[in-house]
């Protein structure tokens, strides 16, 4: 599974951040950046968690959406 | 597991519990009952985004296509609950009908305070909470000045999205600086700072007596004999949990409806337990098993917690609940991100740092409390929000805090993958 996101939604709300940092980071201006774009079986649930977190719907997983 | 959820408020709180539900298999039926009759919309924009005009309605719509349809449940929109019978384990509906429930989500959020009944009658006093609000807000942005009542949180969003159109907008507050009760008169002054210098007149130590209408202009007039004209008027100065239909229901109700950590509610004095029932954001007032204390939360990602809390509980409700998460806020007020975690009330003392993030400084408020960091408050650096939540939850002290965010300030995060 591979994740996708939108720079230009992010907000920097940083609910991503704060539920999955290994796939999720935010840069100096505060937008949202991919460090990981492989998700796991074992890493699924979190970065999930992660996703739904995002009150602008910024991130998701490849073929989830 | 409860064949029939009832979820009362199609809010966010209401909707992500329907959609949690269903992602966890849930297979039961599902009736959501909301009073407004709008489809389901995400609050935060309308003080922002809707106000200015740089999100339209279609944007902040929390469904997707289908709806509630496409989640296999029914939706009851436009229609009240007036009533809840614990015994019977049903609710009443505004039209006459009465649900029957085997597992009930209360998620009706909370109303804005009025100043007083008569003052927001005039058709040019606003406050902000549902969508047609912000519509109407929106159509009068090229009336003439604004004048907002109460610098909190929404007030103070709704007087930076004004200015930014170029309106004229005079806020006024209680205390002597915004935000002063809730985050301090330090964190208090940047913030009314920044909106002097974006030509917000602010008039604080300023309690409203009356609000009158003559002809087109609208005159808030202070106790100290200070007077603002306007052509609207919007006053943000708190909210009301919505619990009068609960009324005599035996749920233990006292500025909000008290719940547990699973966010099961509690029962009135000895009172029987209501089987099945529980409450979510911001009308929710929740214990901390911990230590005890209750808290009301008005937050976004508190409603979207609690959702999943309770989705999980429904499901199995055998499942032990987490700890209380670190309570998270953001305000977007003019171009700063000011964002919170944690609770700066309980804190006995606020320290203000600041960092050098590639040649910007970055200020970070941390209170404490019995040595350890109680709340923080970025102002523009969503960056160290996250390391600020992980702080709380650790219940790290603020030195340890302090070399974390110095750490990130100097690991620079630039380009995207
Ligand atoms: C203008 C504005 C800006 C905000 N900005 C931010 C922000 O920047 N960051 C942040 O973290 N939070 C923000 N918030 C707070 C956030 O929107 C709330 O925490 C969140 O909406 C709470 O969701 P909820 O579902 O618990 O309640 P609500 O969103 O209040 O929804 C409750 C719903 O229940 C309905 N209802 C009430 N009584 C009944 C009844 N008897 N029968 C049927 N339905 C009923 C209501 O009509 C409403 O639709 C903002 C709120 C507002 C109003
Ligand atoms: S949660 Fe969404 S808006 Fe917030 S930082 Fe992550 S991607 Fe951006």
């Amino acid at each position: 599974m591979k994740l996708g996101s939108d720079v230009g939604k992010c907000q920097g709300y940083g609910n991503c951040v704060a539920i999955d940092e290994q796939h999720f980071d935010l840069d100096d201006d505060g937008m949202v950046v991919v460090v990981q774009q492989e998700v796991s079986e074992g890493e699924r649930e979190t970065t999930e968690e992660a996703v739904r977190s995002c009150p602008v719907a910024a991130i998701w997983i490849e073929g989830a959406r | 597991m409860s064949d029939h959820v009832v979820v009362v408020g199609s809010s966010v709180g209401g909707v992500r519990t329907v959609q949690e539900l269903r992602r966890l298999g849930f297979g039961g039926d599902i009736t959501v009952v909301g009073q407004e009759e709008e489809k389901p919309y995400d609050k935060p924009p309308l003080s922002k985004q809707v106000l200015m005009g740089t999100q339209t309605e279609d944007q902040i719509l929390l469904l997707g296509e289908g709806g509630f349809e496409a989640l296999g449940a029914q939706a009851r929109l436009g229609v009240r609950a007036t009533g809840l019978d614990i015994d019977s384990m049903t609710v009443a509906l505004a039209d006459g009908d009465e649900v029957e429930y085997d597992a009930l989500v209360i998620a009706t959020g909370v109303r804005p305070r009025n100043l007083s009944p008569a003052l927001n009658e005039l058709d040019s006093v606003f406050t902000v909470r549902e969508l047609r609000d912000a519509r109407e807000l929106a159509a009068r942005a090229s009336l003439g000045p604004v004048a907002v009542v109460g610098a909190g949180f929404i007030g103070a969003e709704v007087a930076a999205s004004f200015r930014s159109l170029g309106t004229e907008v005079t806020m006024t507050e209680a205390m002597q600086a915004p935000f002063a009760r809730a985050l301090g008169a330090q964190v208090g002054g940047l913030l009314s700072e920044l909106h002097q210098d974006h030509g917000v007149q602010l008039l604080t130590d300023a309690t409203v007596q009356t609000i009158e209408r003559s002809g087109d202009v609208t005159l808030v007039r202070l106790a100290d004999g200070r007077r603002v004209e306007a052509a609207t008027v919007v006053v943000g100065i708190g909210a009301t949990p919505n619990t009068e239909w609960l009324g005599d229901s035996g749920l233990k109700i006292a500025d909000g409806v008290w719940v547990d950590a699973g966010c099961a509610v509690l029962a009135q004095g000895f009172g029987p337990h209501a089987e099945g029932v529980y409450a979510i954001g911001d009308v929710a007032r929740q214990v901390d098993p911990v230590t005890n204390k209750d808290y009301r939360v008005e937050h976004w990602t508190n409603a979207v917690e609690h959702a999943h809390a309770v989705a999980r509980q429904i499901v199995d409700p055998t499942s032990a609940p987490q700890p209380l998460k670190a309570p998270y806020f953001w305000s977007d007020q003019f171009d700063l991100k000011v964002q919170m975690v944690g609770r700066p009330a309980e804190a006995d003392a606020v320290t203000m740092h600041r960092f050098n993030v590639s040649g910007t400084e970055k200020t970070v408020a941390i209170y404490e409390a019995n040595g350890v960091v109680a709340a923080a408050v970025t102002l523009g650096w969503p960056r160290a929000i996250a390391a600020c939540r992980h702080a709380w939850e650790a219940r790290a002290d603020v030195d340890a805090l302090v070399s974390t965010l110095s750490e990130l300030a100097d690991r620079r995060r630039t380009a995207a993958l």
